[in-house]
């Protein structure tokens, strides 16, 4: 291995657990509201949140870069703010995972809430739990099978991304350039060797998460117990 | 008298609760309708799980009126849900313990200690898991659990009706120990005429949500006006207490005031109270004291009032004693027969008497 190609391993698992955290603290609040709201634009917020699911990752990431673009709605805030403009950046490719990963994390968290019910809150709610202590000793703890699956399948649908890594952040090497472009450089320059090597890498990888999610979750798309 | 009061309103689909009652300071107040009747729903609105229009008065303090909302968790109470509800992800001493730490030190009246020995929990408070409890175990300890935060007021949802008879049979004398030695007022909401006939002191009478009656449980029972008792299982209590024994034939005598009843054996010393159970259909009217009789109870009673209950039947309203009620069930022919009205006074015999 180059150290190139160590370089993009690093920033991948970089990326993968600053995606994942990020998206922890955006997807419980959201799958919280989700399992509990019964306004009519649930189901509006519920289609924005699955949208990455269905589309290609080239779209998401061609309105990203046109958005965070010198000529962007949020270009010129995160220029007024001194931030400098996203693309080509490593922020922006954190920006751009959560995007494109955010069902990952909050569907199985919004499945595990809406598995244990009202009634564990009610409970608690009767033996005088504030609101905050209700989710913190009861809501949390009954839905730690959807956070493990939402934790692992973020972080891998993020070692695994593409499209939107390549429309947003390009290649820049240390700054951008994750595993998944690293191979597609490599192939590109007939290194097949090196691409065999990386892409091993990652089926074994792959292989691992999704034997580890089996055994914690049993089925993701249930994500609760 | 007006310990608690109550009355609130609320619209759910087709459904309207409208609800008003007040209820005593001490022992149980039943909330007793069929299924439908909307009995859940108010406890519920009561407790704070669901929001109601109206006012909700518990102490003088007010819990819920035109500007005021007392969120769930800051209410009083305790609340023991149809099925126990235990939280599967911590143990059982951990279940019991879960509302007791988040009271103040100065505000626990009741001390894990009592409770565990109060129901029976020793040999269960060990466990690790909840799950592996029985559904009778488990009720117990969710009771234990209400018990815990020192409620002002107990609020319980049909506890027994997700138990089998046996589970059933193994709660019901932990909820009347409850009822003797804690003082600590309940509203219990069943439908089990059994069950309120053992455990009610106060009766609220609910169907489509409003309420019917609401009184003392032996003077409610006995309202021919109502539905209940026109049940197959209607039916008198009476609060009696132990006399004395009759060894040889193995047989106890209960006084109330004013008379008195033999019944089987109670393993009880005098002064020891119980509430007997004296079914309609149980009871049968002479006018004049029977001779030879086998039955042993025949007690002297003034009828109060006579109603028709279908073609064949009439029930009849009596009293006996300074205060008791009891009812009869017999044919409208023997009623002509014997030439039965209001403040006749006859000989009621009672066939069988349930102690409860």
């Amino acid at each position: 291995m180059t150290p190139e190609d160590l370089q993009a391993v690093t920033l991948t698992l970089k990326l993968a657990s600053l995606t994942t955290l990020v998206l922890l603290c955006i997807a419980t609040p959201l799958a919280w509201w989700l399992a509990h709201s019964r306004s009519w634009y649930k189901g509006l917020v519920s289609a924005l949140v699955a949208l990455p699911l269905v589309l290609p990752p080239t779209v998401l990431g061609f309105y990203l870069l046109l958005l965070m673009g010198p000529q962007g709605a949020v270009g010129e805030l995160t220029r007024a703010l001194g931030i400098g403009a996203l693309p080509f950046t490593f922020a922006g490719l954190v920006v751009g995972s959560v995007l494109f990963s955010l069902p990952f994390a909050v569907q199985p968290i919004q499945n595990a809430f809406e598995a244990m019910g009202k009634r564990p809150l009610e409970v608690a709610a009767t033996l005088r739990a504030t609101p905050w202590d209700r989710f913190i000793s009861v809501a949390l703890p009954l839905a730690r099978p959807g956070f493990l699956t939402a934790i692992i399948l973020a972080f891998a649908h993020t070692v695994g991304e593409f499209g939107v890594v390549l429309m947003l952040g390009g290649s820049i090497p240390g700054e951008t350039q994750v595993l998944s472009v690293a191979i597609y450089t490599h192939v590109e320059a007939m290194e097949y060797s090196e691409a065999h090597w990386l892409s091993g890498g990652m089926v074994l990888f792959s292989f691992l998460v999704l034997v580890g999610l089996y055994r914690v979750g049993g089925n993701w798309s249930k994500g609760a117990r | 008298m007006s310990w608690l009061r109550v009355h609130l309103k609320m619209q759910q689909g087709s459904f309207e609760l409208d609800a008003q009652f007040s209820a005593p300071p001490l022992g149980v107040t039943a909330l007793f309708g069929s299924s439908g009747s909307g009995k859940t729903t108010l406890l519920r609105c009561i407790a704070g799980l669901e929001r109601a229009q109206g006012w909700l008065r518990v102490n003088g303090e007010p819990w819920q009126n035109e500007t005021t909302f007392m969120p769930v968790h800051k209410r009083p109470l305790g609340y023991v849900f149809q099925e126990a509800s235990l939280f599967p992800h911590l143990s059982v001493r951990a279940n019991l313990e879960y509302g007791y730490r988040r009271i103040a030190p100065a505000l626990r009246r009741v001390q894990p200690e009592q409770v565990i020995e109060w129901l029976g929990l020793d040999r269960i408070i060990g466990r690790g898991d909840p799950a592996s409890l029985s559904g009778g175990e488990r009720q117990r300890v969710a009771i234990g659990r209400a018990l815990l935060v020192s409620p002002e007021l107990l609020l319980m949802d049909e506890p027994l009706s997700a138990l089998d008879t046996q589970s059933k049979q193994e709660i019901l004398p932990y909820l009347e120990r409850l009822h003797r030695e804690l003082q600590i007022p309940v509203l219990y909401v069943s439908h089990a005429m059994d069950e309120v006939a053992r455990l009610a002191d106060h009766l609220v009478l609910l169907q489509q949500g409003k309420v019917i009656a609401s009184g003392a449980l032996g003077e409610t029972l006995a309202r021919l006006d109502l539905p209940i008792a026109h049940f197959d299982d209607a039916g008198a209590v009476i609060e009696a207490s132990v006399a004395r024994h009759d060894e040889a034939y193995h047989l106890t005598q209960l006084d109330f005031p004013g008379g008195h009843l033999w019944v089987g054996k109670v393993d009880q010393t005098a002064g020891y109270r119980v509430r007997a159970r004296v079914l309609a259909r149980d009871v049968s009217i002479a006018t004049q004291a029977p001779q030879g009789s086998s039955i042993n109870n025949i007690l002297n009673a003034r009828i109060e009032e006579i109603r028709d209950e279908g073609p064949d039947k009439v029930i009849v309203r009596m009293q006996v004693g300074e205060s008791h009620m009891l009812l009869s069930r017999i044919t409208r022919r023997s009623r002509d027969h014997l030439g039965l009205v209001a403040g006749m006074y006859v000989c009621a015999q009672v066939k069988s008497v349930a102690l409860m």
